[in-house]
Formats: structure tokens, C-alpha cells, sequence
């Protein structure tokens, strides 16, 4: 059964402390190893700054909201923004070599080296960002001794 | 939070960072810290990342225009203690291509005055 869990947050730098925070606690629950937990939390962390700073431009009239959705199969994470939208597909590949030096354009290809998949959703009411982590097929159970 | 210690070795200055470089406060005190360095005239700097917990793109971003800053400087920027997970950033970021990294003290300070380490590649 899926297990759902929302947050809703302002358009603030200490915000994006509080989505790492809230998806290391979610992605414990869910029983992912300290890495994995370590780079679920830092694509939250990402991908909320980029709402924060570029989606919602700090403006303190609009929110973040992060839904976190646990299944067997996967930790699906939602995080939307009421801004104006910010085409992540158009951020220069940062490891190209011209790249390499430059300050900034990191965050969203860090979220996709760490997740297994990320969508997108840009709209006219902000932009949605989806991220997916499969979560390890439990063990099978040993036969009982006879 | 972040912290910060600078110590001068030789001629260069070692800047021991502990805690979290990240968007914020962190990736702030770094850059602040490199910059007056700069404006010192202390441009060999060996920055001793032991004891960071945790760097976010924002805080590659400070290392990165930090490096920047000071080879324009005409000086060189070095990487010390590596942890784990932050070796694992700048190997997935390609950064390990830029910085020269080292993992011994002596032999980074040693580095400063030798032709293949000022080169600042890997």
C-alpha cells in the first residue's frame, strides 16, 4: 500500500535545508542504505533550490510543495513550484569542457546522476519536477527448515 | 554550518574547513574567505576538506569560482582529504579533472613548488 506525505514551504533558502531534512527522514523509512538515502536527500535538496531561487524567485508569496509517495516499488518524489516556469532542458551540459569552470548549472544533472528517473512538468501554474528511486527488491525469504 | 581555521605553512596559507558547504551560509563564509585571502596577496591556498560533512552544487560552485579566482590571481588552489562522498561529487562532476587533490599535507604544500603540481590536472 502507498504511503503519501506532503510538505509545503516558502520560497526561502532555509527551506531547502527542510526538504533534504524531511526526504533523508522519508527515504530512511523506506529502508534505502545511507548512500542511497544521502543522494535521494541531495536531489530534494537540488531540485527545491531550483524552485526556490529560479521557479519561485524567492518571492514570499509562493510556496513549495514536495509530496513524497512510497510504494514497494519505488520513492516518488513531487516538487512544484508557482512560478513562471525555468526550463531546466536548456541548462548547458556541465560537463562539457567549456563548462567545467563554471559556477553554476550543477544542480538539476546531479539529481539525475542520483535518481533513476526525472521528469519535468513545466505548466503556465509553475513547473513540477518528479523523482524516482526504485527501491531494492526485498530478498526472498529462505524455505523453512524441515 | 561551517568552519573555518586558515594557518600559514611555509608560503602557504592552509584554510581547514569542517561542517557543511552548501547554498547559504557555507558556500557565503567560503568565498568570503578566499577573497580576502586573494586581497592578502595570499594566493597559494590548500584548502583541507577533511572534515566537510556535505557539499551541494552550490558549494562546488564556491570551489569552482574560487579556483577560478585565484589562478587569475596568478596563484593555485589545492584540494586536501577528500571524503568519500565529496570525492564522489567531483569525480561525477568531472571537478576531479580540474582541482589537484592530494591526500597528504606535506607532499600538497611540497606540490606548490614543483612544475606538475602547479598544473592543477589530473
Amino acid at each position: 500500500m502507498a504511503q503519501r506525505q506532503a510538505i509545503v514551504l516558502d520560497s526561502r533558502i532555509e527551506s531547502v535545508d527542510q526538504a533534504e531534512a524531511t526526504a533523508e527522514r522519508v527515504a530512511a523509512s523506506a529502508g534505502f542504505d545511507e548512500s542511497e538515502r544521502h543522494r535521494i536527500a541531495m536531489a530534494v535538496r537540488e531540485i527545491t533550490v531550483n524552485a526556490v531561487m529560479h521557479g519561485n524567485a524567492y518571492d514570499r508569496g509562493k510556496k513549495v510543495t514536495i509530496e513524497f509517495q512510497l510504494s514497494p516499488d519505488e520513492l516518488v518524489v513531487k516538487i512544484s513550484d508557482q512560478g513562471a516556469g525555468f526550463d531546466m532542458e536548456v541548462v548547458a551540459d556541465p560537463l562539457a569542457p567549456e563548462n567545467l569552470l563554471r559556477a553554476s548549472g550543477r544542480g538539476i544533472f546531479l539529481a539525475r546522476a542520483f535518481m533513476d528517473q526525472v521528469d519535468v512538468q513545466p505548466s503556465s501554474a509553475g513547473t513540477s519536477v518528479l523523482l524516482i528511486k526504485h527501491r531494492q527488491p526485498p530478498l526472498p525469504t529462505p524455505p523453512p527448515h524441515k | 554550518m561551517i568552519k573555518v581555521t586558515c594557518r600559514r605553512i611555509d608560503s602557504v596559507t592552509v584554510v581547514d574547513l569542517g561542517g557543511r558547504i552548501t547554498l547559504g551560509e557555507g558556500a557565503t563564509v567560503l568565498r568570503d574567505t578566499i577573497r580576502e585571502l586573494l586581497a592578502k596577496g595570499d594566493n597559494r591556498i590548500l584548502l583541507n576538506l577533511g572534515d566537510v560533512t556535505y557539499i551541494d552544487s552550490s558549494g562546488l560552485g564556491e570551489l569552482v569560482s574560487g579556483f577560478s579566482l585565484v589562478r587569475k590571481s596568478g596563484g593555485d588552489l589545492k584540494l586536501l582529504h577528500l571524503t568519500r562522498k565529496v570525492h564522489d561529487l567531483l569525480q561525477i562532476t568531472k571537478l576531479y579533472t580540474v582541482f589537484d587533490v592530494q591526500d597528504d599535507e606535506a607532499r600538497a604544500i611540497a606540490a606548490f613548488d614543483s612544475p606538475a603540481g602547479a598544473s592543477g590536472a589530473h
